[in-house]
């Protein structure tokens, strides 16, 4: 039942194989067997789950079901469900239960789907492998001793264990793409303004982008379709008509034009993942693709352009967890100033206070120019890279990270190597580009991701691109031994 | 040592837009606390800025009025600091690209002087809570119903070189924002907010002083006060051998002194940086146009048509437009058959004296304009005279009924029989023979007596222009 497709599962149940709330069942109980070791949830709501998939069955009876109906998935923990602790992974929002829903949450209620709790995840999403949560790294269902990576580690590990069919995410340097690449799912980053903002807490305002995790490129259609769209009440949303995901799947890959950047395949890329990328590049062009080497000359600014910008923006972006109206509130405070810095001090962790202090740094008076208007220049050169390679290429392809999963404490004490990381998919975020990662040949029984970056509002080829590979591969099909 | 003063004002004005600038909560005055600020006010996670396109639209309006560069694109930017009224920890500001850029409004002094001021910028902005300091046992209360409310924070260059001319200025932007109807002008409930920065240099000196910046003036009293204080203040210091120090002043109306907030050192590093959640804001040519069609008839415009189309003089057309109001008001009485100059005295002289002496404001008037004119048109076409119709107004400001229901009802119709009229005259002539005499030997003051005498034996009815006539014939005979 747990390794189904979603349309498959939607078939069962529209045809009474079982119901909404035998499948939710069934994943409840894999929550509690599983997700001890695991940690991909910090609150599972299994009452909520079946009320609503209660409801998706009446729904299912009067035939009014879509493809959605009764799905049972976890949400990332940066989005705010109403009557639910959100905590995005901090000790700062631990008591805070939200009074409204984000949209993605909101939408993806309405399409009927079942939330089975919120997925762990790096404090305010600031991390690359799970491990700057307040409640403890989450494990890799591969190798429970390495990082699933991060910040959207829960969901990935969540659906590559098969304790839930999908996962929403959020991306913004990486945090989609790069735990779907450790974890063996894919996972799809949209053009930024493609999905709402709203309700999904801030961390980099300019980055941040939500979106689908899930087992496969045919699920992330359906899930994106339900999540994507214009949103009144956030103003950097597309007003742009969404298109058919699902519709455009099996379109044909004759002549499709794939870029390699060189700067991709560079010494920091290991031989092993390189070798398998290489592999899933033969197959496409054994489907007809023609594939062309291109160069992105500005790649290696990417990663010290987003550490000033994400962190500027943070910097202000968590000014509002001050102690004063929700959230953390240190005990028995002196005065205003001490409450500021007691409730920040003790309710952020580190890697959040690091990346807060440097980015009021980059702001600062006498900085700003050296710091926060110079990485605007060089994010506009970045962009420029990927707009004359898209003159010339349809999507452009490479490792969505230099190593499969890594050891958990490995890379703790290193801010640094962790941010490099996300070296190759940062630029992405920087341009606003979609990016999807989905498994290839894994490495010493370790997922690998393929990345795949589009054309502003290319989803659906993107989804294409990755679903036509699928279909003749069953990377995305294997399961880590002891959750098949 | 002669001292020339130079200040520069920062007027922030709240905008009348019903909702907030960035979300659907309502902006009215005087609810109970924390009632009107939703969850984008209050800062909650995950929430996001829509930008209130009526706040614009206002905002356009200044500019076009003080003829000022409209920003084809501007940035709307964080300016980041702790405080417990600041939900965010940063105020949604605009900074290096406001919409509003440079442009000018002329003022009119007592004597006078007419004087052009510069306007550097007028920005847009979300206002900040309120903070309660007292009677929360040693906490302080926060009210963030005021949170979000738009204002359009209009920065003047350092022009003024009195305080007369300052005070004038924000009169004169006061006036103006009332007119447009982007404020309602209220000072006490902080509608209308002035910071002035002022500084003074030697007769002739090109550098300027260093400035102080006074803020929390709530009325052009205050406002006055504040400036003539930190005037002698900074005098003073400077003539006893000391300097002033650049900082941020509060004035305190109870104490009528100003004293220290902050200094220049303590100031705040805002790091303002753009607002990512908000898109530049376009103005294009189309929305400009349809701006400018939208733009209402202006104080200094509908000014100079009162004095061209009424023929009246300068200083009533400047009382008759000082407000929006009384202009409108003026203008209907005109339009319902009063004379124009005497309307103008009738309102400027009559109506405003009762308004004030019963505290009252032109909206709340009991006399409409309708009825004033109404009783001007009995005066024009002689059925009552000028002194009469006194009576009449305060019978109609009674609520006695109309000019015609009034003069009716009382009988106020005035005799203009000549007839009648030279009866009574030989009446008062015969029964003071004493008077008629003097007169006749040359003391011309005694025909007031006579006139007197007349129109006390008619209630005042009687036809001056014909009394007056009358009595000069019968008393040369």
């Amino acid at each position: 039942m747990h390794s189904k497709t979603i349309a498959e599962l939607g078939a069962a149940m529209q045809a009474g194989e079982f119901s909404s709330v035998e499948l939710t069942r069934h994943f409840i109980e894999r929550i509690e067997r599983l997700n001890g070791d695991l940690n991909a949830l910090i609150t599972p709501t299994p009452d909520q789950a079946l009320a609503e998939a209660e409801a998706a069955d009446r729904v299912i009876r009067s035939g009014q079901a879509g493809p959605l109906t009764g799905i049972p998935l976890v949400q990332k923990d940066i989005f705010c469900t109403q009557g639910v602790k959100t905590s995005c992974g901090s000790r700062m929002l631990d008591s805070f239960i939200s009074p409204y829903d984000a949209t993605v949450v909101e939408r993806l209620k309405q399409a009927g789907t079942v939330s089975l709790g919120k997925a762990n995840m790096d404090e305010f999403a600031m991390g690359s492998s799970n491990e700057t949560s307040y409640y403890g790294p989450v494990r890799n269902p591969w190798d429970q001793n390495r990082v699933p990576g991060g910040s959207s580690g829960g969901s990935a590990a969540a659906v590559a264990a098969r304790i839930a069919v999908a996962g929403t995410g959020t991306d913004t340097g990486g945090s989609i793409r790069q735990p779907a690449a450790l974890c063996g799912i894919t996972g799809l980053k949209p053009t930024y303004g493609r999905v709402s903002r709203f309700g999904m807490i801030a961390f980099a305002s300019s980055l941040d982008q939500a979106g689908p995790m899930t087992r496969s490129a045919e699920d992330a259609a359906m899930l994106l379709q339900a999540m994507a769209g214009f949103d009144s009440r956030d103003s950097t949303c597309a007003d742009q008509p969404v298109p058919d995901y699902s519709a455009t799947l099996n379109d044909s890959l004759r002549g499709l034009k794939i870029g390699l950047p060189r700067e991709y395949f560079d010494a920091g890329l290991d031989s092993a993942v390189a070798a398998s990328i290489d592999g899933a590049i033969g197959l496409y062009k054994q489907l007809g693709a023609e594939v062309v080497d291109i160069s992105l000359p500005n790649t290696a600014l990417a990663v010290p352009t987003y550490y000033v910008v994400a962190p500027a923006e943070c910097s202000s972006n968590l000014s509002r967890f001050d102690g004063v109206r929700f959230g953390y509130r240190c005990e028995d405070p002196k005065d205003l100033e001490d409450l500021y810095k007691r409730s920040r001090g003790e309710g952020f962790g580190a890697e959040v206070k690091r990346r807060i202090l440097i980015g009021t740094y980059a702001l600062s008076a006498g900085y700003y120019d050296a710091y926060y208007l110079k990485a605007q220049k060089t994010r506009h050169l970045i962009s420029d890279d990927f707009k004359r390679a898209f003159e010339t290429v349809d999507v452009i392809m490479g490792p969505t990270t230099p190593t499969t999963a890594f050891a958990l404490g490995e890379k703790t004490d290193d801010p640094v190597t962790m941010y490099l990381n996300d070296i190759y998919t940062i630029a992405a975020n920087l341009a606003g580009l979609p990016g999807i990662s989905i498994p290839v040949q894994p490495v010493n029984g370790l997922p690998v991701g393929l990345q795949i970056i589009g054309n502003y509002f290319t989803e659906g080829k993107l989804l294409n691109v990755a679903h036509r590979l699928q279909a003749e591969t069953d990377w995305h099909l294997q399961t880590a031994e002891g959750f098949a | 040592m002669q001292w020339e003063t130079v200040i520069g004002l920062e007027i922030h004005t709240q905008l009348a837009t019903r909702s907030k600038i960035f979300s659907g909560a309502s902006t009215a005055y005087g609810a109970d606390p924390n009632t009107q600020a939703c969850i984008i006010d209050l800062g909650f996670p995950g929430v996001l800025p829509v930008l209130n396109e009526s706040a614009v639209d206002m905002a356009l309006k200044f500019g076009i009025a003080v003829n000022a560069e409209i920003a084809p694109r501007s940035i709307f930017a964080r300016k980041n600091y702790f405080y417990p009224d600041l939900p965010k920890g940063y105020q949604i500001s605009q900074f290096e690209l406001p919409i509003v850029g440079k442009g000018s409004i002329g003022i009119d002094l007592e004597d006078g002087t007419h004087k052009v001021i510069g306007i550097t910028r007028a920005h847009l902005e979300e206002d900040a809570g309120k903070s309660l300091h007292e009677d929360f046992h040693g906490m302080s209360g926060i009210d963030l119903n005021r949170t979000g409310t738009p204002l359009l924070e209009i920065v003047s260059e350092p022009d003024m070189r009195s305080i007369r001319e300052a005070v004038a200025y924000a009169r004169k932007i006061h006036q103006l924002v009332v007119y447009l109807g982007i404020c309602d002008g209220n000072m006490q409930e902080g509608s209308f907010r002035v910071d002035a920065n002022i500084s003074i240099r030697p007769f002739g000196q090109e550098a300027f002083g260093t400035r102080t910046e006074l803020k929390n003036i709530n009325s052009f009293r205050f406002m006055e006060r504040a400036l003539n204080y930190e005037l002698e203040r900074q005098i003073d210091l400077i003539e006893g051998g000391d300097e002033v120090v650049q900082e941020t002043r509060l004035y305190d109306a109870d104490r009528d002194e100003t004293r220290s907030m902050r200094s220049k050192e303590e100031a705040n590093d805002y790091r303002y940086f753009p607002d990512p959640d908000l898109l530049p804001v376009e103005i294009g040519e189309e929305r400009l146009q349809r701006a400018r069609r939208g733009m209402p008839e202006l104080p200094d415009q509908k000014r100079q048509r009162f004095e061209s189309e009424y023929r009246l003089s300068a200083a009533d057309a400047l009382t008759l437009t000082l407000s929006r109001a009384m202009a409108d008001y003026y203008e209907e009485v005109v339009a319902s058959g009063g004379d124009a100059k005497t309307a103008a005295n009738w309102v400027t002289v009559e109506l405003a004296g009762a308004l004030n002496k019963a505290g009252l404001d032109l909206t709340q008037s009991p006399v409409s304009p309708k009825q004033l004119g109404g009783l001007l048109q009995r005066i024009a076409d002689n059925t009552i005279s000028g002194k009469i119709a006194k009576q009449v107004f305060e019978a109609i400001w009674n609520g006695e009924g109309d000019a015609d229901a009034v003069i009716e009802a009382k009988g106020l119709k005035q005799i203009t029989d000549s007839g009648q009229i030279e009866k009574i005259i030989d009446e008062v002539i015969a029964a003071n023979p004493k008077q008629v005499e003097q007169f006749k030997a040359g003391k011309d003051k005694l025909l007031g007596f006579f006139v007197g005498q007349v129109m006390k034996q008619t209630q005042g009815k009687a036809n001056p222009g014909q009394v007056n006539k009358i009595l000069m014939a019968k008393l040369k005979d």
